[in-house]
């Protein structure tokens, strides 16, 4: 059968991209673990790694760096899954959590509990938050609740996929109208918290927030990589997933829910970071193909590897000073994207 | 093997399906006609279990009754169009044995999808992504897909859309020869000679009931002036009749 064999040969070529993205974020994240205003070298970046070097190089490797890198990796993990899922779920390329207005209810939840009084920026500009796990929970809370909203409705009514994406779009515009309104009636210092809260931060991640996400993450991950026939069959149309024996609506709600449900939790920590959703699934649709069998695991190195970059670049460009990740992120995504759009479409 | 026994259905306020009464057996290949809007496609999806639709029963069991996965062992059902997307020809055609298998599919899984490609001769395909090849290759892929299913009953929607003259003669030929393997292959078909010369019965539809059911002696210029409106001859070549509109 040489058809089988050829078509286990493309399987093949599709681990060896899995190995070439997952060497390249070892590569950037130890490059990322030794640069900094204070100096490591890799050398003894490896020996803080495997339990050696001195108390210095550890504390700001293992306290500081480290933290912020694995936040990188299991962040843009997240947001590639989710993304690449949603993508497949609702047949649409420019679904993200973030068109279920996830940002944006993060956004207002983040505000309502600064407000509220759980934090305001002192007048050097430094952020303060007293309470930051109220603002957190709040985020959280703002970011699910679009999407619940949308679900409830999808069910309810049995809303397409279309319709779901702009379902979407309205609760983004409702959510960012109720920013704008609590933020009408917050004082300045309580507004700059606002602002620099809006500015993702992977800094905010410390040991406990990734223990929390990388739970979240692996549960979310393997459920997709078990889903991953349904996956393909969802992106040949409905029709075809039923005539295939996949309950395509419930599958449709849970994974959409899922996805929004990581998202959530990774914009609580660190706020919203921009495009990783929507460049990490596409890059790799057009290296490896459509099959959620590579795409997941490829979507979510990707993902990673991406966000890990960017990070490095918004610390060291500018170094001492640290631009906000998203910044970089948007910067550097959004003419990447329109590339990818532009060769998607030259391939039809 | 498969039955419509009453069935009706409705779109909101819009009854598109009347009290339907069809049974299709084993070996039978049935070809359902009738003008745009007669329902046809309605009642191949209510046939399929894609509608809820009363009164449907796969081997005498009502279809919804069947868990999914079962049912798509079943029953395999090609839609009017399908979506091209960055899966492979190959994986899309692999989606056919997604009831059959656990998290990864077998040797013979992957077999199966070999000989299904074989079948419709686009094994040259295999590995192209279904956005790169035509309309009509994706046609036979979707074709493809549901022949891997390994269904007892094949429903099909317009499966000769989009397709070339030879391929849909190989498309037509496939699904008499199927028909033969003891399969019901039920087809909407809009070109009316080519149901007449290959299928071997006739479901005639018109404003979501049936009009006419039966081989080629229901065929009469009284029926298709009845059916679509218009005024035709039929002829005769090399034996097939053939339906001319004059």
């Amino acid at each position: 059968m040489p058809m089988v064999m050829d078509y286990k040969a493309y399987l093949r070529r599709k681990l060896l991209i899995g190995l070439v993205l997952f060497l390249s974020l070892l590569a950037v994240s130890l490059l990322s673990l030794s640069s900094g205003p204070y100096h490591v070298s890799v050398k003894e970046v490896l020996a803080v790694l495997f339990g050696g070097g001195n108390r210095d190089d550890r504390l700001v490797l293992l306290g500081i760096r480290l933290p912020r890198i694995v936040a990188g990796i299991l962040v843009g993990a997240s947001m590639g899954v989710a993304g690449a899922v949603l993508q497949g779920y609702l047949r649409n390329p420019l679904a993200t959590p973030f068109t279920m207005g996830v940002s944006h209810g993060a956004m207002f939840g983040a505000s309502l509990a600064i407000i509220l009084g759980a934090g305001y920026s002192l007048n050097s500009g430094q952020v303060f938050l007293n309470n930051p796990y109220a603002v957190v929970l709040f985020a959280f809370l703002g970011a699910i609740s679009a999407t619940l909203v949308i679900l409830a409705l999808a069910r309810l009514r049995g809303l397409s996929p279309e319709a779901i994406v702009l379902a979407g779009v309205a609760m983004s515009s409702l959510y960012s109208a109720l920013t704008t309104l609590v933020q009408y009636f917050a004082n300045e210092l309580q507004l700059s918290a606002m602002v620099y809260w809006s500015f993702g931060n992977l800094a905010r991640a410390t040991w406990r927030e990734n223990a929390i996400m990388a739970i979240a993450f692996a549960f979310v991950f393997v459920y997709f990589l078990i889903k991953r026939w349904d996956l393909n069959a969802s992106t040949l149309g409905d029709e075809i997933a039923k005539s295939v024996g996949v309950n395509i609506e419930r599958e449709r709600l849970v994974g959409t829910l899922l996805s929004a449900f990581i998202t959530s939790v990774t914009v609580a920590f660190v706020g919203v970071i921009g495009f990783v959703g929507l460049i990490a699934p596409h890059s790799m649709r057009l290296i490896a193909g459509g099959d959620y069998r590579s795409l997941i695991p490829l979507s979510a190195l990707a993902g990673a590897l991406l966000l890990v970059s960017a990070d490095t670049i918004a610390r060291l460009i500018v170094s001492p000073m640290t631009l906000p990740v998203g910044v970089i992120t948007s910067f550097l995504g959004a003419p990447t994207f329109i590339y990818l759009l532009v060769k998607m479409e030259g391939r039809r | 093997m498969i039955e419509a026994r009453n069935v009706g259905f409705s779109y909101g306020e819009r009854e598109v399906l009347r009290g339907i009464n069809l049974e299709v057996g084993e070996g039978e290949f049935v070809a359902i006609l009738g003008p745009n809007g007669a329902g046809k496609s309605t009642l191949l999806r209510c046939l399929a279990g894609i509608l809820k639709c009363n009164g449907v029963f796969v081997k005498d069991r009502p279809i919804g009754d069947y868990p999914p996965r079962e049912l798509s062992k079943v029953l395999a059902y090609v839609p009017q169009r399908a979506e091209p997307g960055f899966l492979t020809v190959f994986g899309t055609v692999l989606l056919g044995r997604r009831p059959y298998m656990g998290l990864t599919p077998s040797e013979r899984d992957l077999n199966v999808v070999e000989e299904a490609l074989r079948k419709l001769s686009i094994e040259k395909l295999a590995l192209k992504r279904t956005n790169e090849i035509s309309g009509g290759e994706l046609q036979k892929v979707s074709i493809a897909r549901a022949l891997a299913q390994e269904p007892e009953i094949l429903l099909m929607d317009e499966p000769t859309n989009n397709l070339d003259l030879k391929s849909q003669l190989e498309v037509m030929r496939l699904a008499r020869e199927l028909a033969k393997e003891g399969k019901a292959v039920l087809t909407v078909m809009h070109d009316v000679n080519l149901a007449l010369r290959f299928a071997k019965r006739f479901v005639f539809m018109k404003n979501g009931r049936k009009i006419a059911d039966g081989g080629l002696e229901v065929l009469s210029e009284e029926l298709f002036k009845e059916v679509y409106g218009v005024k035709v001859e039929i002829g005769e070549i090399r034996g097939v009749p053939v339906v001319m509109p004059i």
